[in-house]
């Protein structure tokens, strides 16, 4: 009987933990899957999108996850195939510097301009 | 002199706006992805059209000549207007051609061969869309042209036209 009680128990665990793992990988995938622009549908992700090209990344994504790979290497792969623009977050390359460095300029612009304004005003 | 100092600002930053916005007017608003290097071609398993065999990609890339790798289907509609083209390009010995039928019912698939002629030295079948993934399309029709140290050398996005089958021959003369 205690033997049945244990079996159960780890049964019942074993169960639990895998659930746990299909739910965290199901996260992932969702959030994988709505950081890729459609390439056919371009206004929308891959998440959102029901076209052929969408279902079809949506099963390599999940087939990718499966086989324990992380999500930058997901990304990276789908980089290799179809470049940056298909990742909606694009990385720091000498393509994009004006892209991620731009706000940060006009950032300090506005600064220095606010500064000296305070600074004639005393 | 501090008010030419701003008007100065002012007009470069209007004139940086001009340019930015007069290139993306210029631009393509959609996005095709281009091959700027030349890549492997991906290492697979499918699923032949005639026989229930599964072939690897280094059996199918096995001779030391240029490939095509065409994507088609048979509910494709710009497929059919290249397919001539297709049937032309095959009289050619130095190149192979691989279909991959994509997303199609098998039945269909074979109409449309024996209705239009094969082209093809192989077919295999990508019934998920996943293989096409790994070649990096996105659509259908897709050509690549593989050459003999398996790279994908050069990719045609819609239905290849005279110009694309001149470009070709051109490559593997």
């Amino acid at each position: 009987m205690k033997i049945l009680k244990l079996f159960i128990i780890v049964i019942l665990f074993m169960g639990f933990s895998h659930s746990k793992s299909d739910e965290k990988n199901i996260e992932l995938k969702n959030k994988i899957l709505k950081n890729i622009r459609c390439l056919v549908c371009q206004g929308q992700s891959v998440y959102d999108s029901e076209s052929e090209f969408a279902s079809s990344i949506k099963l390599i994504v999940d087939r990718k996850i499966n086989e324990n790979l992380r999500e930058e290497q997901i990304y990276e792969f789908l980089r290799e195939k179809y470049g940056d623009w298909i990742i909606y977050d694009p990385q720091l390359n000498k393509n994009t510097y004006i892209l991620w460095l731009l706000p940060l300029l006009l950032f300090l612009f506005g600064g220095v301009i606010i500064f000296k304004k305070l600074n004639n005003q005393k | 002199m501090k008010n030419k100092f701003n008007l100065l600002i002012l007009i470069t930053f209007l004139c940086f706006c001009f340019i930015i916005f007069y290139k993306g007017l210029n631009n393509s608003s959609t996005y095709s992805p281009k091959i700027s290097n030349k890549k492997n071609i991906p290492i697979f398993e499918a699923k032949d059209f005639n026989s229930d065999i599964y072939f690897k990609s280094v059996n199918i890339f096995e001779e030391d000549i240029f490939y095509i790798v065409n994507i088609w289907a048979s509910w494709c509609v710009p497929c059919r207007a290249e397919h001539p083209l297709l049937m032309e390009l095959s009289k050619n010995q130095s190149i192979k051609l691989i279909g991959l039928n994509y997303k199609d019912s098998l039945n269909n698939a074979k109409n449309f061969i024996n209705k239009f002629g094969n082209p093809y030295s192989q077919i295999l079948i990508d019934s998920d869309g996943t293989l096409s993934v790994e070649f990096g399309a996105y659509g259908v029709p897709e050509t690549f042209l593989v050459n003999k140290n398996k790279q994908i050398i050069k990719k045609f996005v819609g239905p290849i036209d005279k110009k694309a089958i001149e470009e070709i021959k051109l490559i593997i003369k």
